[in-house]
């Protein structure tokens, strides 16, 4: 009687000792996520959104598998403790065709609703696919740097360097390189991100919904200065933007293949600039550096190099 | 003429190579000043000698094993260090400049390389060499000096991947070194060299490993003992030496084109000259993945015995568990592309990837639900190893989610090198790696010692352990979540990351903590064996290991038995079956130093190659030819131990 | 002495090693194959495979190579059987067959590098370099174990443990005649054509 009185006390003890430990691990959560900015669950773009839904999805379809797991792991351990003589004890009930079946069917139905869900989501969401819209997409070429990240804008003649401005509703087509060691191109609150390779080019579609100040950042190390690497993506009103464009096009120091040369040394200066875009084919330059040794040659290149 | 002279001698190095930031070279010396203070030790107490004899040179796995654990215990340790500095810094948001970038790149890029090559595969085939050749009722291991040259290579990987604290610098290219930043282009120092022939060097030893247990497993079972009777958790390393195999050739072609690159100037990952990293990166995940489950499955078949036993069961789905192994081993080589999603395959290659990847959740599930099925109808006695399979099962499932959730390519695009995915494999490579080694060293730890640890000291560090590691990686989840990627030394302080930062190195103090407890608990057990001394079989076990003596006598073995069921020690209790003394001369390697000289000239070989001294890689090399051909050319490896000799010695150990 | 029962498990196990050692040199060898199927048409503006390749040359090296992977089963087969002498001789026929390959494609290395064709020119030639040299530096390494076999089985009289070494070297070298075949159609016809 004593004994078990004993272990009872000690055992609320220790219930109370974790619960306190759980509200408070929750609460501190809380506290430092409170009021902050999260990108990937409250998107701006078209393209962010749709992930966040499939997100979502997938964490509902997982969860039907995770919750029976935490109860059956929970309530079988606690009911066949080895203190709990008065539950059934059978050593060798070591199989049991139905219940395993029970647990090679179940996975196997939500992985394949999963995967075809995936097939779905992975072509509409193919960043290589162009957004299907009434608008006229923006082309941008975008070229990451020792440790810079330079947008080519090649309709409207500007290139921009740490920050790249776009109409917001407007299907925005980017097509991605390096000239430094592999970077990955991500605005969280636009859309996923794709790899920047040099010697070709991938591609990256997406769209702002509204307007504001998004950031973006490369993902992927590429030396030093590799922290710096952090833009911003300005969604404006599409006149807006056309004011804006104008009014770099006269107004700004100009980017040719010289000036490019300076701009692509290692540095760690991560300011804002904007330029005139003194030589159209500069992008493919850049790409063509790693084709081939005279820089000539067909232009063939595509992100699927494998 | 003199720089001339001198880099004959010496290669690129120079005097200037030693000189290192205060917290670089702190470490550098804390480690120089250990090894000086057990030097001092062992010739102080006259111990050379006995380390000589009855460790280095010796061929008994169970003293390999032990070795193995010992440099995977001061590995972890190494690791730890080097993660309380990562987090340090990004708590402060780097604007305290205790590291600087370059320093935070080489402590990241250590960190992974280190857990990964040197914490957890010690840990496995330190197991491997305790466990295997008990559990299958095996006096050795197949190839006794090839072990001991696989556990040499390994130590001089371990030795050369910390020689940068003292000489010349660590890569900052991470853990995987992709190219073109882990070319000479944009990584000429020797940075990358050292991550390339530490790997390279324990690799190849990993590799001869994987071979000796393999064969091991197959050719030398007890007699009687089918495949379908044998422990799960030699299944489980049948299947991960079968990855070994397959995987590590590929490691081994993919460092070697990464150094040739390096050394000779070729162009397999250059960008330009039609060099294509992408390739790489295909290779060394063609590796890396398979190499995930090396780690990951025998710590599945550790959780097997130890969730059986202390459920007093048998484990419930043997046969869908071999299976399910089965089907890990095959598939883990056909999901490889899902690390880069985002290099822009296409739909189509995506889509069939990321199919793959979800369909291991399927085994993974069952072998989960078979584990929880087997406390089914048991009686679970809550032991150490049983708390950590109650964390490994909590932590894993969650991590598995999270898994899940980035195998459907559209969503790992949003994931992919963030945070989120830090925190993803640090549970499935914790929760189920470590702890997995966790239970199994509180589960095993009497058999080889003859005590068991302190109960009580280890039910508060697991309780450190889980709260210090939901503490570190939640935080990290969500700043996944925030678009915070990974391996920055700095950060705006305007994205309000920093919070949770603080929190995760909070996390990690606690698992510090929780670590302290572990040593803590490993030296009071030590100092007070005598109060838990136990008998051969303290946990009612149900495999042959439980069945001889505690500590096993070098032979293992003294009779052979012979197997006819799946839990054949379980078995043999219930019949009360008494195996009878027929003594028999016993055949045993022979000592030698053979094993440690090849890991010494293989060292040579490997610092004089990162530091391009020629005529220094020709001795090692030539070094380790020679050594090789007189050992293998050798016909007397092994000696007799007579019966009457073994008689004497069981009528020794049961009188004591 | 040990029993004969002892005997055959050891070489059981290593044979089934050996046999596991090979097949791990197989995935090494499929990945070099690989990156070369990947790379043998990234020659950066460099020569192709078929302005470099000198097909009746690679045939003779190809033949000789063949050859001796006879005369090793020659020399396996003649230790089987007893007869010391014939197997000494095949098995200096086949170190001396070996050489002459190893030595033709060096010459074959050497011209190509004096040519400015080296392994530095393009990926095309990275790969190819370290695809065939990779298999030359086995038949060198099988060059010195065949020295030291051919000394030991002379020096001691054909001992069990030697002959059970020679069974061994005969799988290791037959292996990289079937790998060689490969680099021969794969690298040499396929890539020359191309």
């Amino acid at each position: 009687m004593r004994k078990d009185r004993k272990r009872n006390f000690r055992r609320a003890g220790q219930a109370i000792l974790s619960s306190l430990v759980a509200v408070i691990i929750v609460t501190v959560l809380v506290f430092v996520t409170h009021g902050r900015d999260i990108p990937v669950l409250n998107p701006h773009g078209l393209i962010a959104d749709q992930e966040r839904n499939l997100i979502l999805l997938t964490v509902g379809l997982g969860l039907i598998v995770v919750i029976p797991v935490f109860i059956m792991l929970f309530s079988i351990a606690w009911r066949y403790r080895a203190s709990n003589t008065k539950a059934k004890y059978q050593p060798d009930f070591a199989s049991h065709k139905g219940i395993e079946a029970l647990w090679w069917g179940l996975p196997c139905v939500i992985i394949l609703i999963l995967a075809i869900i995936t097939g779905i989501y992975t072509h509409a969401l193919d960043p290589f696919k162009p957004i299907d819209s009434s608008v006229k997409p923006v082309q941008i070429q975008v070229v990451s740097l020792q440790w810079k990240w330079l947008f080519i804008y090649p309709d409207q003649k500007i290139a921009t360097l740490n920050y790249v401005n776009i109409p917001k509703d407007t299907p925005i087509n980017f097509t991605i390189t390096s000239d430094a060691p592999m970077n990955s191109f991500w605005v969280p609150a636009l859309a996923g991100q794709v790899y920047a390779m040099s010697g070709m080019s991938t591609q990256l579609h997406l769209m702002a919904d509204s307007v504001g100040s998004y950031t973006g950042s490369s993902a992927n190390i590429s030396g030093d200065g590799f922290a710096d690497m952090h833009f911003k993506v300005n969604s404006m009103n599409e006149s807006d933007f056309a004011t804006w464009a104008k009014k770099t096009s006269i107004a700004s120091q100009s980017l040719t293949s010289s000036s490019y040369d300076g701009l692509a040394k290692p540095s760690h200066d991560n300011s804002e600039s904007a330029y005139v875009l003194g030589d159209g084919s500069l992008y493919n330059e850049v790409i063509m550096k790693y084709m081939s040794p005279d820089a000539e040659g067909s232009m063939n290149m595509s992100g699927s190099g494998m | 003429m003199f720089s001339n002279l001198s880099q004959i001698i010496f290669g690129r190095l120079t005097p200037s190579d030693f000189v290192h930031d205060p917290i670089m070279a702190g470490a550098g010396y804390a480690m120089i000043a250990a090894l000086v203070l057990v030097i001092i030790g062992l010739t102080y107490f006259k111990k050379w000698k006995w380390l000589w004899r009855t460790w280095i040179t010796s061929l008994d796995p169970k003293k390999i094993g032990v070795m193995y654990i010992i440099v995977a215990v001061i590995m972890l340790l190494r690791g730890l260090a080097d993660a309380l500095l990562l987090r340090t810094q990004q708590a402060t948001d780097g604007s305290a400049g205790i590291l600087t970038s370059d320093h935070f790149q080489q402590i990241f890029s250590a960190h992974g390389t280190i857990m990964i090559f040197f914490v957890a595969m010690g840990i496995i085939f330190g197991i491997f060499n305790l466990i295997i050749p008990t559990q299958i009722g095996s006096r050795d291991v197949a190839f006794p000096f090839l072990n001991s040259v696989s556990f040499w290579l390994f130590a001089a990987g371990m030795i050369l991947i910390n020689a940068p604290l003292i000489v010349g610098e660590f890569s900052t290219a991470g853990w995987l070194a992709y190219p073109p930043l882990s070319e000479l282009q944009y990584s000429p120092g020797v940075g990358v060299d050292y991550w390339i022939w530490s790997l390279q060097i324990a690799g190849i030893g990993s590799l001869l490993s994987g071979i000796n247990f393999f064969v091991t497993i197959i050719k030398m079972r007890a007699p009687g003992m089918k495949l379908m009777m044998m422990p799960i958790f030699v299944w489980s390393a049948l299947a991960s030496t079968t990855l070994i195999m397959f995987a590590f050739p590929i490691l081994t072609a993919t460092l070697g084109m990464l150094s040739l690159d390096r050394l000779l100037g070729m162009h397999f990952f250059t960008s330009g000259a039609g060099g294509n990293p992408m390739l790489y990166i295909n290779l060394i995940w063609a590796w890396g993945h398979p190499e995930v489950y090396i780690l990951v499955l025998p710590a599945f078949g550790i959780f097997s015995e130890v969730v059986a036993t202390f459920s007093g069961k048998k484990l419930f789905g043997y046969k869908s568990m071999v299976v399910a192994l089965a089907a890990i081993t095959f598939l883990s080589f056909t999901v490889w592309l899902h690390h880069f999603f985002t290099m822009g395959a296409g739909a189509d290659v995506n889509t069939f990837f990321g199919i793959m990847t979800m369909v291991i959740a399927i085994p993974t599930g069952v072998k989960v639900f078979n584990w929880i099925f087997t406390m089914y109808r048991g009686r679970v006695r809550f032991t150490t190893p049983m708390l950590w399979f109650m964390g490994f099962i909590v932590t894993f499932t969650l991590g598995g989610l999270a898994g899940v959730l980035m195998s459907v390519p559209p969503a790992d695009f949003q994931f992919h090198n963030s945070l989120f995915l830090v925190a993803h494999f640090h549970t499935m490579i914790v929760g189920g790696v470590l702890f997995g080694a966790f239970a199994g060293f509180a589960y095993w730890f009497p058999k080889f010692t003859g005590f068991t640890l302190n109960e009580r000291l280890g039910r508060y560090a697991f309780w450190l352990w889980i709260v210090g590691f939901l503490l570190a990686f939640i935080p990290l989840y969500i700043l996944g979540f925030m678009g915070a990627t990974r391996r920055l030394d700095h950060y705006d302080p305007s994205l309000g990351w920093q919070g949770l930062f603080i929190v995760a190195g909070v996390g990690v103090l606690i698992i510090c903590a929780g670590v302290g407890l572990q040593i803590l608990q490993l030296i009071v057990s030590i100092v007070k064996r005598n109060e838990n001394r136990v008998g051969n079989d303290p946990w009612n076990g149900r495999t042959l290991e439980w069945s001889i003596a505690s500590p096993p006598q070098e032979y293992n073995y003294t009779v052979i038995p012979t197997v006819t069921h799946r839990d054949e020690f379980w078995e043999m209790k219930r019949r009360h079956h008494v195996v009878k003394p027929e003594y028999t001369d016993i055949w045993l390697p022979k000592n030698t130093g053979a094993g440690v000289i090849v890991g010494l000239f293989a060292l040579i070989f490997g610092a004089a190659i990162i530091w391009h001294i020629i005529w220094l890689v020709i001795v090692g090399l030539v070094g380790v030819i020679i050594t090789l051909i007189i050992r293998l050319t050798n016909d007397e490896t092994e000696e007799k131990l007579t019966a009457a000799e073994v008689a004497k010695r069981e009528l020794k150990r049961q009188i004591a | 002495m040990k029993q004969i029962a002892d005997d055959v498990a050891v070489r059981d196990k290593k044979t089934l090693g050996f046999w596991i050692y090979l097949m791990t040199d197989c995935v090494l060898f499929a990945a070099l194959f690989a990156t070369f199927a990947v790379l043998h048409t990234s020659t950066f503006g460099g020569p192709t495979g078929a302005k470099l390749f000198d097909l009746p040359f690679v045939l003779i090296e190809t033949m000789i190579l063949l050859t001796s992977s006879f005369t090793i089963g020659l020399a396996v087969l003649g230790s089987a059987r007893g007869f010391k002498k014939q197997t000494l001789i095949w098995l200096v026929i086949t170190f001396a067959l070996g050489a002459a390959f190893l030595t033709l494609e060096l010459t074959e290395f050497s011209h190509l590098v004096a040519d400015g064709n080296g392994w530095d020119r393009s990926a095309f030639l990275s790969s190819f370099f370290t695809l065939v040299g990779t298999h030359g530096l086995h038949i060198a390494i099988g060059l010195l174990w065949l020295i030291v076999m051919i000394i030991r089985l002379w020096r001691f009289n054909f001992k069990q443990s030697d002959l059970n070494r020679l069974a061994l070297f005969g799988l290791f070298w037959h292996f990289l005649d079937i790998v060689w075949i490969f680099i021969f159609s794969i690298v040499y016809l396929i890539g020359g054509m191309s």
